[in-house]
C-alpha cells in the first residue's frame, strides 16, 4: 500500500510523456535542429511551473508527508563532471532518442527493442562505477 | 473532451504536468530522478560486491523502481487506450532532412522503424547504434549525476547552477551528434 502512490505517479508520468510526444526520437532530433518550439515549450513550462511550486512551498514552509520541510537534494559543485558527463549523455540521448525515463515508457508502448538500449545503459552505468575514482569530477 | 485526450497534448499542458510529477515526488519525501534507477539495477544485480559505488541497499530505492514500473504501465495505457493513430506534427524541414538521411516513415510512429523495428535491429550497424546510444546515456547520466528529470527539470527548478551546466553539456552532446555525427552515421 505504501508503494501504491509511487505506482500511480509513475503511471501518470508515463501517460503525460507519451501524450506530449517527448518520448519520440523524432521530437528529440527536431529539438536539436532548432526546428520546433515543442520540446522547448515542454521543458520551459515544466521548469517555470517547477520554480513556482518550489518557491510557494518554501514561502509556506510546506512539510512533506514525512513531516520534514520540503527539500530538494543539492547537487555537488563542480564543472568537469557536468560538462563532460552531460555531453556524453547528450550524445547518447540524440542517438537513441531516449533519456532514462522514456526508455521504460517506450517499452510500455510496445517498443521491445528498447530493452537493448536499457541493458546497454545499465552496463554504461556499471562502467562509470568501475572508473569513477579515475575520472575527473 | 475525449477527442482532446486522444489527440497529442500541447506543450503548455504537458510541461506543467511534468513539474507536478516532480513536485509530488518531492512532497512524498523523495526526488525526481530517473537515471538513478540504472544504478539501483546494478546494485540489484550484485555489482556492489565488486564496485563500491554500487554498494547501496537497493531496497532504499524500491520506491523509484515502482515509479519505473508505473511509467511502463502508463506508456501502455497512453499508447493503446488514450491515443488514436496520428502523425507527429513535425516541421516539414525536419522531415526533409531525415528523408535525406534515409528515414522514410518520419513521424508515423514515435520511433523510426529503421532503427527500432524488430526487423531492423538484428543488423550489426543498428545493434551497435542502440548499444552505443544506451551505453552513452547510462555512463553520461551517472557521470553528470542526473538526466533530464534530475537536472533539467528538478535541478533548474530549484535554481541549482550545476544542473544548468549539465543541461548545457546535454546540448553540446546532442548538437554534436545530430549536426556532425548523424551525416557520418546515416549519410
Amino acid at each position: 500500500m505504501k508503494y501504491l502512490k509511487f505506482l500511480l505517479v509513475g503511471i501518470f508520468f508515463g501517460i503525460v510523456l507519451v501524450k506530449s510526444e517527448a518520448v519520440s526520437w523524432y521530437r528529440i532530433y527536431e529539438m536539436f535542429k532548432f526546428e520546433s518550439f515543442h520540446m522547448y515549450g515542454i521543458i520551459g513550462s515544466a521548469v517555470l511551473t517547477g520554480i513556482l511550486l518550489l518557491q510557494i512551498a518554501k514561502i509556506l514552509k510546506l512539510k512533506n508527508i514525512e513531516g520534514t520541510q520540503v527539500n530538494v537534494p543539492k547537487k555537488d559543485m563542480g564543472l568537469t563532471r557536468y560538462i563532460v558527463g552531460g555531453s556524453i549523455f547528450g550524445l547518447g540521448w540524440a542517438l537513441s532518442g531516449a533519456c532514462p525515463g522514456p526508455m521504460y515508457i517506450l517499452v510500455g508502448t510496445g517498443v521491445f527493442s528498447m530493452l537493448i538500449v536499457i541493458a546497454a545503459a545499465i552496463f554504461g552505468t556499471y562502467i562509470y562505477g568501475v572508473l569513477k575514482d579515475k575520472l575527473p569530477h | 473532451m475525449i477527442d482532446y485526450i486522444l489527440q497529442p497534448w500541447p506543450w503548455y499542458v504537458t510541461g506543467p504536468l511534468i513539474a507536478l510529477v516532480m513536485f509530488t515526488l518531492i512532497y512524498f519525501g523523495k526526488t525526481f530522478g530517473m537515471s538513478s534507477n540504472l544504478r539501483t539495477f546494478c546494485a540489484l544485480g550484485g555489482a556492489g560486491k565488486k564496485v563500491s559505488f554500487f554498494n547501496i541497499n537497493w531496497r532504499d530505492y524500491k520506491w523509484n523502481l515502482i515509479v519505473v514500473l508505473g511509467a511502463v504501465i502508463g506508456g501502455f495505457i497512453a499508447q493503446f487506450y488514450l491515443s488514436e493513430p496520428t502523425n507527429i506534427d513535425l516541421n516539414p524541414k525536419t522531415i526533409e532532412s531525415l528523408n535525406a538521411l534515409g528515414f522514410n516513415n518520419v513521424g508515423k510512429s514515435l520511433l523510426p522503424p529503421e532503427l527500432y523495428s524488430l526487423d531492423s535491429i538484428f543488423t550489426i550497424k543498428n545493434l551497435a547504434i542502440l548499444i552505443i546510444g544506451g551505453f552513452l546515456v547510462g555512463f553520461g547520466t551517472r557521470y553528470a549525476g542526473g538526466c533530464t528529470s534530475g537536472h533539467a527539470i528538478t535541478g533548474i527548478s530549484s535554481l541549482q547552477l550545476p544542473s544548468l551546466i549539465a543541461v548545457i553539456g546535454f546540448f553540446i552532446g546532442g548538437l554534436v551528434m545530430i549536426h556532425l555525427l548523424f551525416p557520418l552515421i546515416f549519410g
